[in-house]
């Protein structure tokens, strides 16, 4: 018996990718999951997607999911610049990026800068737990100032904020959220796949064995007790026109490239997610407060990305044929003339 | 053994003897970096040039963009000789700074053409001087004290014209071609170079005896350096993606491809068929190239030695994941930051060997601009045939250096993009193909494209099996790195194969490669017309080595192999390869102080090594001019 299908007519298990080898529990493994979800909610041709990560527990799940898609799991830090290639080569595929908060912050630090700053069209997952997983607990760069480690040791120095770092670089969509958040999760993926440049999102995924203890502030419970919604994050595709009742004044709503619209609706005060200052004042005032604030932080929906900017022809780059990307014999003969 | 009782002699032809010397001879102008020299020493190798004479230029400048010494060395041979030659014959000496040990370390019976105030004639008595005052001439023809810097050089040209006897026609004609459509400046260095002429005409009765007389051996040529021959080649490669990180000297590659690009790649409606992206730094650019080459398209990047080293990594994910690259390495002096402006082939064993665990990479070894162009490429289709990173190591000295050519041709044969499964393929293997599954026996394996609807895999620089799934077995990591020893195998036949000149009567056989060419071809002939020694030749065009390589050393009782670094890194790679009665055959000739290698230090050291001349200490060896510019930080 056929199951439920998506409007390209493909079943949810299609989506799925290889069984995780990550620990039970991992956020990381629900992150996939969404990103499944998200897939088939949105109908994604999968053989259209590609699957980049670096090097870490994080990039190393990629793997399962999306088995119908060509995957690179590249060196550690360096993710970006394989995915900036890629996509110049063939800019009509999907780039999902999955990178670790020590694949991102630390070693790949310089890359992850120059990627915001191209607005190249990636979804760019950190999958944030605050330590490398897969050397046994070490601190990250996006430790918080206090956090223990299981042994007791005291982080000493600031975290870096990823969102902030990539809302000043230029990034055109900069979003937070949490592996144990289904809904905003699932509703923030959804519309990062229709946005044309670069997705920042950051994962609070704790990590269930090293950094899951009391004394940490990226353990589930901690998160779960302090991530601050900036506002109830629902997403209308293009293709399911549907009219969102709104009581006037509660929410906002921002419409992508490709007609889909994003509602935000209000929680608390009111948050403008296209005000770059405000973002960065919202992101400082709750980390201040040791809060996590969660939901779209920033877009800008009409923003170049990499690809427009450098005016790339429509067809992929890597299947013109040699008529279009060998000049003829009189080119060659005006460059030789030129040099008599 | 080679005949002994041969007289070690000094270089057969009397200069400054009273005979004429025609053209055969080395100019070399010492100037003051960012002076505007390089439009007048242009405009002379160009009008040599077009006087049908074969001429090579030299320009050996410091890593600063203004007020350091420079030198530019033009050498004009009947012969063809282009080569470097250690002997100057003719020098401008502009720079104050330098001027005396310019003149002092000259051959006797070299000509001096200086700056007045600079009184060098009361230097030497054994040299020919003609003082010019450069000030004096230059007020007059160019009004604006500010532009005076930029002309004064010129006057240099004319007065060269006039006492070469090189034609103020071509002279003029190698200015308007230099300058274009620049008319202002056209006309205040055309009055300069007239004035200098007139200068020379009036004042400077001729005293040495080096003429220019027209030939006709460069009909139809071109001059061009080496970076921009490679630029051109990658564009008529169909290269789509480029990524590039700024360094010297190897910058001007991408420099041009940009220009060529922009002006041949763009479709009517004005969008481009290639995408160039200056990358973040040297490891960014070979992810992006390996990023874009997963994905199909054909990419390179280029770089000199500390982008090599950065490279590493993503150079042995490459290898590993089995991805085309097209690298090119246009070397200089190492090691760390070296002389960023000095030419040297000291990145050949690190670069075939780069990267960490079992890896080895082919090289391509061009030696000439024409095979700059040619072997870039033949380097896109020996990346895509092997599906691996491949390097094309050009050097300072092609690369940035003025090479005369014949004009390149149009490339007549279809591109090679290796083994890209599709349908039919697919069908016939079935359940046979996987990803990294060697089914014909030549250790390449068929990939597959994002996006082209055929079976994906994952890319991964960890352990996989055949299928490309990550496994740490023991048996799937064996068969993986002993299927890419095979593929590498397979690559002897694949890159340039060697040029090889068999002479019967030697026992001498020499190898090299790279730019060491032009001044071995010119050794060769030192030693049998100098010295009745009897020469073979193999250049090497491309590694792993093909299997005539052995040959070559067992058809001769010593092997010379010739290269410019310390450690005879080619040597080295044969020596990993190498029997041991052919070892004992193997001698290095090395040739290593940031000046390209000449012809007389190969005989020199080849003399030395066969017992017959004494050999130079080495501190006299490694003496070089310009070895005592100050450090500087520009042009890294």
């Amino acid at each position: 018996m056929a199951g439920k299908t998506n409007r390209i007519g493909l079943e949810l298990v299609e989506y799925k990718g290889s069984k995780t080898t990550l620990c039970a529990g991992c956020g990381h493994n629900a992150i996939s999951e969404r990103i499944i979800d998200a897939c088939y909610e949105m109908g994604v041709d999968a053989t259209q997607v590609i699957k980049l990560s670096g090097i870490g527990c994080s990039s190393k799940s990629p793997a399962y999911f999306l088995a119908k898609s060509h995957g690179f799991n590249a060196v550690h830090g360096r993710m970006p610049s394989v995915a900036t290639g890629a996509m110049l080569a063939n800019k009509k595929l999907i780039a999902i990026g999955i990178s670790g908060d020590g694949d991102t912050g630390a070693i790949g630090m310089g890359q992850f800068v120059h990627l915001m700053r191209r607005n190249l069209p990636i979804i760019y997952i950190i999958e944030d737990n605050g330590c490398y997983g897969l050397t046994k607990g070490q601190f990250s760069p996006t430790a918080d100032l206090g956090s223990k480690l299981k042994t007791g040791v005291v982080n000493d120095l600031p975290p870096i904020d990823m969102c902030a770092l990539a809302i000043e670089l230029g990034a055109s969509f900069v979003a937070r959220s949490f592996s144990g958040d289904k809904k905003q999760l699932t509703a923030l993926l959804k519309a990062a796949l229709s946005h044309r440049g670069t997705v920042m999102l950051d994962v609070l995924s704790p990590c269930v064995t090293f950094n899951d203890h009391e004394g940490s502030t990226k353990s589930y419970s901690y998160v779960k007790d302090h991530d601050e919604p900036l506002h109830d994050v629902s997403f209308v595709p293009y293709f399911e026109d549907i009219a969102v009742e709104q009581e006037p004044g509660t929410a906002r709503e921002v419409t992508l490239h490709d007609g889909s619209r994003i509602v935000l609706k209000t929680v608390g005060q009111g948050y403008d997610p296209t005000d770059k200052l405000g973002a960065m004042r919202q992101l400082l005032e709750t980390s201040r407060r040791g809060e996590y604030a969660t939901g779209l932080l920033y877009v800008e929906p009409d923003k170049d990305d990499f690809c427009t900017l450098l005016d790339i022809v429509d067809e992929p780059l890597a299947s013109l044929p040699l008529e279009r990307t060998r000049p003829g014999k009189q080119a060659l003969d005006e460059i030789m003339e030129s040099l008599r | 053994m080679a005949p002994t009782g041969l007289a070690t002699q000094d270089e057969p032809v009397a200069r400054g003897s009273g005979q004429r010397v025609v053209n055969d001879f080395t100019i070399q102008v010492a100037t003051v970096n960012g002076s505007g020299s390089q439009t007048a020493n242009l405009v002379l190798i160009r009008s040599i040039f077009q006087m049908g004479i074969p001429v090579s230029g030299k320009n050996m400048f410091p890593s600063n963009i203004a007020g350091l010494p420079t030198w530019y060395t033009i050498r004009a041979n009947k012969s063809g000789y282009i080569g470097r030659k250690k002997e100057i014959d003719f020098l401008v000496a502009m720079n104050a700074e330098t001027a005396k040990e310019d003149v002092l370390t000259l051959q006797p019976g070299a000509a001096v053409v200086y700056d007045e105030p600079l009184k060098l004639n009361a230097l030497r008595t054994d040299l020919k001087f003609y003082p010019v005052p450069f000030d004096k001439l230059v007020a007059p023809v160019c009004p604006d004290a500010k532009l005076r810097r930029l002309v004064r050089n010129m006057i240099y040209d004319g007065v060269l014209a006039k006492l070469l006897q090189i034609d103020m026609g071509e002279m003029e004609k190698a200015l308007m071609k230099q300058l274009g459509k620049k008319a202002k400046a056209a006309q205040m260095n055309m009055g300069a170079l007239k004035a200098g002429w007139d200068y020379a005409e009036a004042n400077l009765p001729k005293q040495d005896n080096f003429y220019v007389e027209p030939m006709n051996k460069t009909q139809g040529m071109i001059l061009i350096e080496g970076n921009a021959a490679a630029a051109i080649g990658c564009m008529m490669a169909g290269c789509t993606v480029v990524a590039w990180y700024p360094i010297t000297p190897s910058s001007s590659l991408c420099e041009t491809l940009i220009t060529y690009m922009k002006k041949y790649r763009v479709d009517k409606d004005g969008k481009a068929t290639f995408a160039i992206v200056q990358a973040e730094d040297e490891i960014a650019a070979l992810g992006m190239v390996i990023g874009a080459a997963w994905a199909g398209a054909r990419a390179m990047t280029s770089t000199a030695g500390p982008g090599i080293s950065l490279m590493s990594e993503f150079t042995g994910l490459g290898y590993y994941a089995e991805i085309p690259a097209v690298i090119f390495d246009v070397q200089r002096v190492g090691p760390s930051t070296g002389l960023p402006t000095r030419t040297a082939q000291g990145d050949i064993l690190p670069t075939a060997l780069l990267s960490h665990g079992d890896t080895k990479h082919p090289l391509l070894l061009p030696c000439s601009v024409g095979e700059c162009y040619s072997m870039a490429m033949e380097a896109f289709d020996v990346a895509e045939q092997l599906q691996t990173p491949v390097f094309v190591m050009s050097d300072l000295d092609l690369g940035m250096n003025t090479w005369m050519s014949d004009p390149f041709p149009y490339p007549t044969t279809p591109i090679n993009r290796g083994k890209v499964l599709d349908e039919a393929k697919l069908r016939q293997l079935g359940a046979q193909w996987g990803r990294y599954a060697d089914v014909d026996g030549d250790g390449i394996p068929y990939r597959t494209v994002p996006g082209d609807g055929m079976p994906p895999y994952f890319a991964r620089g960890s352990g996989h099996n055949a299928k490309g799934q990550y496994s740490e077995r023991a048996d799937d990591y064996g068969n993986n790195v002993d299927r890419l020893a095979k593929k590498f195998d397979t690559a002897r036949g694949l890159v340039p194969q060697p040029e090889i000149q068999w002479n019967a009567k030697a026992k001498i056989g020499v190898i090299a490669y790279g730019t060491s060419h032009f001044s071995v071809e010119e050794s060769r002939d030192q030693l049998r017309d100098e010295h009745r020694i009897e020469t073979s030749y193999y250049r090497l065009r491309g590694y792993p080595f093909a299997e005539s390589l052995w040959e070559f050393f067992d058809k001769h009782d010593r092997v010379y192999v010739v290269e410019q670094n310390r450690d005879g890194q080619m040597a080295a790679l044969m020596r990993l390869e190498i029997t041991p009665e052919r070892l004992a055959k193997l001698r290095n000739v090395l040739h290593y102080n940031g000046l390209p290698i000449d012809a007389r230090s190969i005989t020199d050291d080849v003399l030395v090594q066969e017992g017959l001349k004494p050999a130079v200490p080495a501190e006299l060896r490694h003496s070089m001019v310009g070895g005592s510019t100050p450090a500087a930080g520009a042009g890294e």
